[in-house]
């Protein structure tokens, strides 16, 4: 462990500030801008902290695909959204007073963490060969503790469920309407035909590298739904339909996938989501490629929102 | 002091300031943002955790690393579910502030 540098110094209180700044912008579309500079941030403090899968996944869903989602949002409650209403200032003051408290006794358990660490980094680079991977964290997800990553692909799923129930009756069968609507201009059109061929590129090459570099399904399937996105916004497609049968499909393949090979492996193995000796590694691989697919969907259909009031009738159920 | 306790030590300055901001503001996209400053520090004290762990020539602990990343995309989720809430609750206040009108205009259709 390095000793504290200047840049690491002046790193966090550019975090710091920039929170504040979140808090205290006068409005709800400045703090969503500030976000997006936050997250960036956060991810230059992740690769300091040694963790290169983690600053990834914080820049490009962190900064990026949260930030796109605010600053949408932001654009459209100018009006309803009432930022009066502030609790008067001895309660502010008194909350104040507790909040820093909880800081105060974070500050002390991260002063008082115990020496040496407690690690699990040796037991996993002593069972790492089994799995056929070289990239630890791939490993984590993907073996060792593939029962969240199971269940984070399914909590995807369950919130593009919840998300398009918030629809009201009448707009069900009709196509996702959060995205901002911009009028088409020249440099946004050429940018949404230009850029997605490398950022697909980009997707499928952090995904490939993920076993054994930093990278992975998360990072890849976010750019790829970046993409996706990109070319929604620029118009040149429109979203799908949410009642298409083929695109439902496609968002929930990886879950399926998944546990199918998790049941599979109560009989070839020994437990639920445990492989086969040797299989390891092309097992991990196809669940990785059919979870991005499926988790780069569901992340770009969360960013297009709800299904809004639909323009023709004619279903394509 | 360590460079992972001084980062560390920002996560709980983070995890304050959120809490704070979720309290005392009254918007709910404001109070959304709140919570992701609370999400986003205590991410970082397991970034802590893991970068102190690092041992076997890794650069930090494995598993606190993935069960981050594992917590990144929920907490995306639920943030988009939080928005789409609030939006949704946007829609409903603009649909009673117009009675008529709100009977004609599809809810979808706001602006």
């Amino acid at each position: 462990m390095s000793a504290v540098t200047l840049i690491d110094l002046a790193l966090a209180l550019l975090v710091l500030g920039l929170a504040a700044w979140v808090l205290a912008t006068a409005t709800v579309f400045r703090a969503a801008v500030g976000f997006v500079a936050y997250g960036l941030l956060l991810a230059l403090v992740w690769v300091r902290l040694g963790s290169v899968d983690v600053a990834l996944t914080e820049a490009a869903l962190g900064g990026g695909l949260t930030g796109l989602l605010l600053l949408g949002a932001a654009a459209r409650v100018t009006s309803g959204e009432s930022e009066a209403g502030q609790p008067p200032w001895a309660l502010r003051l008194l909350v104040g007073l507790l909040c820093a408290g909880v800081t105060v006794g974070l500050a002390a358990v991260v002063l008082l963490l115990p020496e040496p660490s407690p690690s699990l980094a040796s037991a996993t680079a002593a069972s790492l060969p089994a799995t056929g991977v070289g990239n630890p964290v791939t490993a984590v997800l993907l073996a060792f503790r593939a029962i969240d990553t199971l269940g984070e692909s399914i909590v995807l799923v369950l919130a593009l469920v919840g998300l398009w129930s918030l629809a009201p009756d009448r707009a069900w069968d009709g196509r996702p309407g959060s995205l901002p609507k911009v009028p088409p201009t020249g440099a946004l059109t050429l940018l949404a035909q230009l850029l997605p061929p490398f950022g697909i590129l980009v997707g499928i090459h952090l995904l490939w590298v993920g076993a054994d570099h930093p990278g992975g399904k998360f990072q890849g399937a976010t750019v790829l739904a970046a993409m996706w996105v990109l070319v929604l916004i620029a118009g040149l497609r429109e979203p799908p339909r949410v009642t298409s049968r083929p695109l439902r499909w496609v968002a929930v393949a990886g879950s399926l996938l998944f546990v199918a090979i998790g049941l599979g492996g109560m009989g070839w193995a020994e437990a639920f989501l445990a492989y086969p000796d040797g299989l390891a590694k092309p097992l991990i691989i196809v669940i990785e490629v059919g979870l991005t697919l499926s988790v780069a969907a569901i992340l770009g259909l969360l960013v297009a929102g709800p299904p809004a009031e639909s323009t023709g009738r004619a279903a394509d159920r | 002091m360590s460079t992972a306790t001084l980062f560390g030590l920002c996560g709980a300055v983070l995890v304050g300031l959120g809490l704070y901001g979720l309290i005392c503001h009254a918007g709910a996209l404001r109070r959304i943002l709140a919570f992701n400053l609370i999400g986003s520090g205590v991410f970082l004290l397991f970034g802590v955790v893991a970068r102190r762990g690092a041992a076997a020539g890794f650069g930090g602990d494995p598993v606190p690393q993935a069960l981050v990343i594992t917590g990144l995309v929920v907490a995306f989720a639920a943030t988009v579910l939080a928005v789409a809430l609030a939006l949704r609750l946007a829609q409903a206040r603009d649909a009673e502030a117009e009675p008529v009108a709100g009977a004609e205009r599809a809810p979808g259709s706001g602006p």
